[in-house]
């Protein structure tokens, strides 16, 4: 992977080229304008989750609520026993599945990288046909159910989505282009076994790759909600995570009252069931909309390793 | 004389290919993929057997088997479940919002994220271009679930920001996720919304790397922005933005499923202007347990869908040797 390009300095030749002020004077605000348009629909829920219930009653959703107030967050930790779980649901299916998709997916990067493995024109094979023609929703749903019996397991939302060709072939060609043959062989002649190679060679000096397939990895199961919304059903709610918490309570919207992890009649009338909503679409996407900036430039190194080698 | 690959008949010299045999080296690294080859039969190729769902009647009898059921007891009727679902009423709407909105992302998708990178890569200000470059990356990461909650805050009948302004602006209320008219266009935006920052940003790490001192030479030959950017910058962007074509034509009958099912809220007033081919497979699985019209479907999807692809490749090899996906 290319080191940052740092960005173009603005003297000499780049200063001569520029494009006119008055170009610069239409364009800026257009990007401003982009910029607040991608943030606004987020800003808006933060604020309606911090908003006061009454005022959500009294004029809908607004920048500018009547009265602010944090109830909806109190609640939400009160009810800590359902939401919690979802919590702990989504980090441990993000962090398993991570990791086993990131052992998936690095040895048989590596393996195809080898030039004179016996088995990679097979291989190789095997790993595009998926790509382009697949059994389809019905074929996966019933293997899955009938012949693994995955249904309503955590499992179910771990293993569908563990190995994905596309990165596979991104780690391949990391390890074609930037592992040297001659680390390679120079385990070999030490007597390392591939194993060995691998973990102790390859990998220390594949970090730049193994942090942008596991960003992506990771960022795809905080959000995953298909396969919960596939195999897991509403007699097991212990194994809802965050994002299909959001879906149950969008076709259920006095759910959450009924649940007897709340609490008593009175409180009942009073849940404040518009900004929780609210409030949980936030701690879903709080920790995203903190975190994506640091790993930027992971995920469009990544991306055009893989586009441009194909 | 069999180990040397090199002979001497009828008066030419003849290499005969060397086989290639299986080293232990081979054997450890077979070893170091199997867990990942196992994932890909277990989870990849297993499931394509299930084709056969197209082709049967499969009938769920308790007590049997699943295997038994399916390949001994359902009835084998050949294309007479592709034949009932070309006679549905409901296909052709399907087909038509499948093809026409992803024709709809591609032409924007190829032409809206180069057009504002190239932008803003000539924008003087380096931070403000920075700064766009992060805020426009969110939401790519934000799920179709987290995304339908906004839409909500501002479509909602009762309470959403579009109807509270147009009430105090004298208007009636507008039943949003009743009313079909609007949706075409809001699902374009939304879409384009969630979608061109990735692309955006991908084109401008691409333009970053161009070489400077092909600019240098053209503004010595005289060329203007305008003609710079047509000669050096779209040129260069060719292979990318090829590779990102024909991905999407590949994937032209199948789409986000969040998009068309999570953000409509499953509304049954609007679907003859959202349904796609996904959601209807979906539908016909889980909520009508029609396991062969869903699977014929899909199979269609995916046999369209693959042979798309390799034409588009061919064609555009054919246009630019260079770029291509395979």
């Amino acid at each position: 992977m290319e080191k940052k390009k740092k960005s173009v300095p603005q003297d000499g030749f780049n200063r001569f080229n520029r494009i006119k002020p008055a170009t610069n004077a239409v364009f800026t605000p257009i990007f401003i304008l982009l910029a607040i348009i991608t943030f606004l629909p987020v800003l808006f829920v933060l604020i309606i989750s911090i908003s006061s219930e009454a005022s959500i009653a009294q004029n809908g959703y607004s920048f500018f609520p009547t009265k602010l107030s944090l109830e909806s967050y109190a609640y939400l930790w009160q009810s800590k026993a359902y939401i919690g779980r979802a919590f702990l649901n989504s980090v441990g299916i993000t962090i398993v599945g991570t990791i086993i998709g990131l052992c998936l997916t690095s040895t048989l990067g590596y393996v195809l990288s080898r030039p004179n493995y016996y088995m990679k024109g097979v291989y190789t094979w095997m790993l595009i046909i998926p790509m382009l023609f697949s059994g389809g929703l019905v074929a996966s749903y019933m293997v899955n159910t009938q012949i693994y019996h995955l249904k309503n397991t955590y499992w179910a939302m771990i293993l569908p989505g563990a190995c994905s060709p596309f990165y596979v072939i991104v780690m391949r060609t990391f390890f074609q282009t930037t592992v040297p043959d001659s680390i390679i062989e120079s385990g070999k002649i030490d007597g390392a076994s591939q194993l060995r190679i691998f973990t102790q060679l390859v990998l220390p000096i594949s970090l730049p790759v193994i942090a942008t397939i596991g960003l992506f990895l990771t960022f795809n199961y905080w959000n995953a909600w298909y396969s919960a919304m596939l195999y897991i059903d509403s007699n097991h709610r212990d194994l809802y995570t965050l994002q299909y918490v959001l879906i149950s309570i969008e076709k259920n919207i006095s759910f959450m009252a009924r649940n007897e992890d709340f609490l008593t009649e009175e409180s009942m009338r009073n849940l404040p069931t518009e900004t929780m909503r609210m409030a949980i679409v936030m701690v879903v996407v709080i920790p995203i909309a903190c975190s994506y900036p640091f790993f930027q430039r992971y995920f469009v190194g990544g991306l055009t390793i893989g586009a441009v080698k194909g | 004389m069999r180990k040397d690959n090199l002979s001497v008949k009828g008066g030419e010299c003849v290499i005969r290919k060397k086989r290639k045999r299986f080293t232990w080296d081979d054997l450890e690294l077979t070893l170091l993929s199997l867990p990942s080859i196992t994932w890909l039969i277990t989870f990849c190729y297993v499931p394509m057997f299930g084709i056969v769902f197209a082709f049967k009647n499969y009938k769920y009898k308790p007590g049997e088997g699943f295997l038994y059921s399916l390949f001994v007891s359902s009835k084998w009727v050949g294309l007479k479940n592709f034949e009932f679902l070309f006679r549905s009423p409901d296909i052709a709407n399907i087909f038509r919002n499948t093809l026409g909105y992803n024709i709809i992302f591609l032409l924007i998708g190829v032409t809206l994220p180069v057009a504002l990178a190239i932008m803003i890569t000539q924008l003087h200000s380096r931070r403000v271009a920075k700064v766009c470059q992060t805020a426009v990356f969110l939401p790519h990461f934000l799920s179709w679930v987290v995304i339908s909650y906004f839409v909500f805050a501002f479509l909602s009948t009762d309470k959403g920001l579009l109807n509270s302004i147009i009430t105090s602006l004298g208007g009636e209320r507008i039943f949003w996720y009743q009313d079909p008219k609007y949706w075409p266009y809001m699902l374009v935006f939304i879409n384009t919304w969630k979608t061109f920052g990735y692309s955006m940003v991908v084109y401008m790490a691409t333009i970053t790397g161009i070489d400077q001192s092909l600019y240098e030479s053209a503004v010595i030959d005289g060329a203007s922005k305008w003609q710079q950017t047509w000669g050096i910058t779209i040129p260069l962007l060719r292979p990318v933005i090829s590779i990102m074509f024909i991905m999407n034509v590949g994937h032209i009958f199948s789409t986000d499923f969040g998009l068309f099912y999570q953000v409509t809220r499953d509304s049954n007033s609007i679907i003859n202007v959202t349904q796609t081919l996904d959601v209807y497979v979906y539908k016909a699985l889980m909520q009508s347990n029609n396991y062969n019209y869903s699977s014929a479907v899909a199979l269609m999807q995916s046999v369209f869908g693959c042979i798309l692809l390799v034409i588009a490749n061919k064609v555009v090899k054919k246009i630019d040797p260079e770029s291509g996906m395979f």
